[in-house]
């Protein structure tokens, strides 16, 4: 940095954190002191997180971000490297930058060996304009925030141009034709990588996929070679990640439950070994692995009065299909819980997109929220019997646990609908460190 | 809604319905309305056969009804060459009283032209007197109309613009959302039996009475006749009402 750059960014931090002081005393954690410091010095990021000794990872893609982002920090820290990440859901760089704030001294010198952000399709361009990425982890484009993008062969160009800007390693996902494709836009000399699933279980891949646009020659597809990750499922819960040209990972087990889980753990780990090269112990990787905790509404499991129960974040096909492949062998009571606000997505016609054939044999017991009905709807359209509908969240919650107490339970719900639930759970269960994780203490 | 009992009974008849490009157009859940039209024909009583159309596959042989939804652009060029295969067939059909129903990027293709954001004008089947503009802004949200099935509640999501041509009539007048386009407060379009419309949703199950009406026009077609069962649609009126209170305040 020359010394007039180092004086904005000195001063631009200065102001940012004292806005961040003025916003925890009222009490509130908020973007506004990225904001303060972003407009102070808008090259923020790209002077801190530009100097960091092994790069700056993005990963981006519509499904997995969270859970990747947090397993692909946990393997990097178990090896010893001092990790900045962005909190979840701090989709912008304002959230990225608020979060640096705590971590950086006037000098802009931030006290980490690398950076891996989470950042959905859009603002993982915008980050780059400011700080081009030395590794994008690129997993999936399926329909989700539609009323955002609009299209997925928009997401699939907001994903290949983050590509595009990447200047050292790019690891995709070769059973996802978008993502998969994107490795013929990559500049000359930029690494590419890949995760796939191991062919023994490729079947079960169309069912989580976009049907429409997958590769309509299969030579079109691409050759892995000795370093790309493969996931090999022995069971439903254990797995091995295989290295056709190194040592495997595994057999492992998470903590977290599902296919989608094991995909994504396979996508952490072959990041991490890009990054990592020669100092990559599979060992240390595993253990890291086996000892994140799901995030925030991914299969998190909740001691409703003594009996589990779980709740499943849905939010759109794919996700939805893979939380019913994950959960039809062991049907318990359910609910369905919809709601349409923006951060749910304002259209329900993706419910058609999925088929609640698994539900059939148990049942469903209460479909709630604001298009209880509509949900309902959709389920009479797929023969599952639903026993009752209350739009009322509340109503509906308390009702559903009261007609099953003594066994599990399961609900399935869109984020809004998630968020209003935890906050009745909270209470009603005294879960006072609920939804807290205690690996971020 | 029984389906047992209906199974016990001789079917009413076969009646054949032809889904449009499934794979390429049927975004946002428009597979939903074939599937709703194939469960509500076996509700009253008739034996529904469900034609998927993929591009460059033979034609089926009898087609009571025909049904396309939206797409993305990559999928509409991919089924444009067919669609040209096709097209002397669908206005044939059009003209002779088939019933069909395109939604969104389908209904643009049933039109006259579509002009892209760059000028270029891309000529469409002509079965509906109706040209569309390319826009770089899109209309999406929830939509409430008044037709002449009662009202229709649905979700928009299209950038273009589409204008009537003289004559031709719309499928219904906006009370909420955008509909065509934002100034005319008209919906789609409908010529004899042919409605466009940009409605997802997906439009058929939340609408029972337009999806009825459809199947009356086929099932005749097919069979001669209309016999339909009682069917419990209390959950899709509920589902419904609460959209037009929702948002006309009705
Ligand atoms: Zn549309």
């Amino acid at each position: 940095m020359d010394l007039l750059t180092q004086v904005r960014t000195s001063a631009a931090i200065a102001v940012g954190k004292a806005a961040r002081t003025a916003s925890r005393l009222r009490g509130g954690g908020s973007a506004l002191p990225g904001l303060v410091t972003e407009k102070v010095d808008p090259r923020i990021l790209a002077h801190t997180l530009g100097e960091l000794a092994h790069g700056v990872v993005v990963v981006s893609g519509t499904n997995g971000k969270t859970t990747t982002t947090k397993m692909l920090v946990a393997v990097l820290r178990a090896h010893g490297l001092s990790v900045f990440t962005n909190p979840t859901g701090s989709n912008f760089t304002r959230g990225v930058i608020s979060s640096m704030l705590g971590e950086v001294g006037l000098s802009g010198r931030l006290k980490a060996d690398v950076a891996v952000v989470e950042l959905d399709e859009a603002h993982s361009l915008k980050f780059a304009q400011v700080v081009k990425p030395t590794h994008s982890l690129l997993l999936n484009v399926a329909r989700d925030q539609l009323d955002r993008f609009a299209e997925i062969d928009h997401t699939a160009q907001l994903l290949a141009s983050l590509a595009e800007q990447t200047h050292g390693s790019v690891v995709l996902n070769a059973d996802d034709a978008f993502i998969a494709r994107i490795a013929d836009v990559v500049q000359p000399g930029v690494g590419i990588e890949w995760f796939a699933v191991d062919p023994e279980i490729a079947d079960q891949l169309p069912a989580i996929q976009e049907d429409d646009v997958r590769f309509s020659d299969p030579a079109d597809a691409p050759t892995l070679g000795p370093a790309a990750g493969l996931l090999h499922p022995h069971d439903a819960k254990s797995f091995t990640i295989r290295y056709p040209g190194g040592s495997n990972v595994g057999p492992l087990e998470l903590r977290q439950r599902g296919l989608a889980a094991m995909i994504n753990s396979t996508a952490a780990t072959t990041m991490a070994r890009v990054l990592l090269d020669e100092r990559f112990v599979p060992a240390t990787a595993q253990m890291a692995l086996e000892r994140v905790n799901p995030p925030f509404g991914r299969g998190e499991v909740i001691d409703a009065g003594g009996c589990p129960l779980e709740l499943v974040l849905v939010k759109n096909p794919a996700g939805f299909t893979v939380a019913l492949g994950t959960y039809g062998n062991e049907p318990v009571a359910s609910m369905v819980a919809i709601n349409d606000n923006y951060a749910d997505g304002r259209d329900v016609s993706w419910l058609y997109d999925v088929s609640f054939e698994s539900l059939r044999s148990r049942g469903v017991a209460l479909t709630s929220g604001v298009r209880a009905y509509d949900m309902a709807l959709r389920l009479q359209y797929d023969d599952v019997q639903v026993d009752r509908v209350e739009p009322d969240l509340d109503e509906a919650l308390d009702s559903f646990l009261a007609a099953h107490q003594g066994e599990p339970t399961r609900i399935f719900c869109t984020y809004t609908a998630m968020m209003h639930l935890r906050r009745r759970l909270s209470t009603k269960f005294d879960l006072a460190r609920f939804g807290e994780d205690p690996e971020n203490e | 809604m029984s389906e047992s009992t209906n199974q016990d009974q001789a079917s009413k008849g076969e009646v054949h319905l032809v889904h449009l490009y499934p794979r390429q157009m049927s975004i946002y859940g428009d597979l939903g309305n074939t599937r709703a039209m194939a469960a509500r024909l076996r509700w009253h009583g008739y034996t529904p056969v469900v034609h998927d159309h993929h591009p460059g596959a033979q034609w089926p042989e009898q087609a009571h009804l025909v049904l396309g939804g939206g797409g993305q652009d990559s999928g509409q060029v991919r089924v444009q060459e067919d669609l040209d295969a096709q097209a002397d067939r669908l206005r044939e059909l059009a003209n002779d009283g088939v019933p069909m129903l395109m939604i969104c990027g389908m209904y643009q293709l049933m039109g006259k032209a579509f002009i892209t954001v760059e000028g270029k004008r891309l000529p469409g089947l002509g079965i509906l007197d109706v040209t569309t503009q390319g826009n770089a802004t899109r209309m999406i949200g929830p939509v409430v109309l008044e037709t002449e099935f009662g009202t229709v509640v649905g979700y928009e999501n299209h950038s273009g613009s589409t204008v009537l041509g003289e004559g031709q009539a719309a499928f219904g007048k906006v009370l909420h959302g955008n509909g065509n386009n934002p100034e005319d407060g008209d919906e789609g379009a409908r010529t004899n039996n042919v409605i466009g419309s940009y409605l997802h949703g997906p439009i058929l199950p939340a609408n029972p009475a337009l999806a009825d009406s459809l199947l009356e026009i086929a099932a005749i077609r097919a069979t001669g006749s209309w016999l339909p069962n009682e069917i419990d649609d209390s959950i899709a009126t509920q589902a419904h009402q609460r959209q037009v209170t929702r948002l006309t305040d009705r």
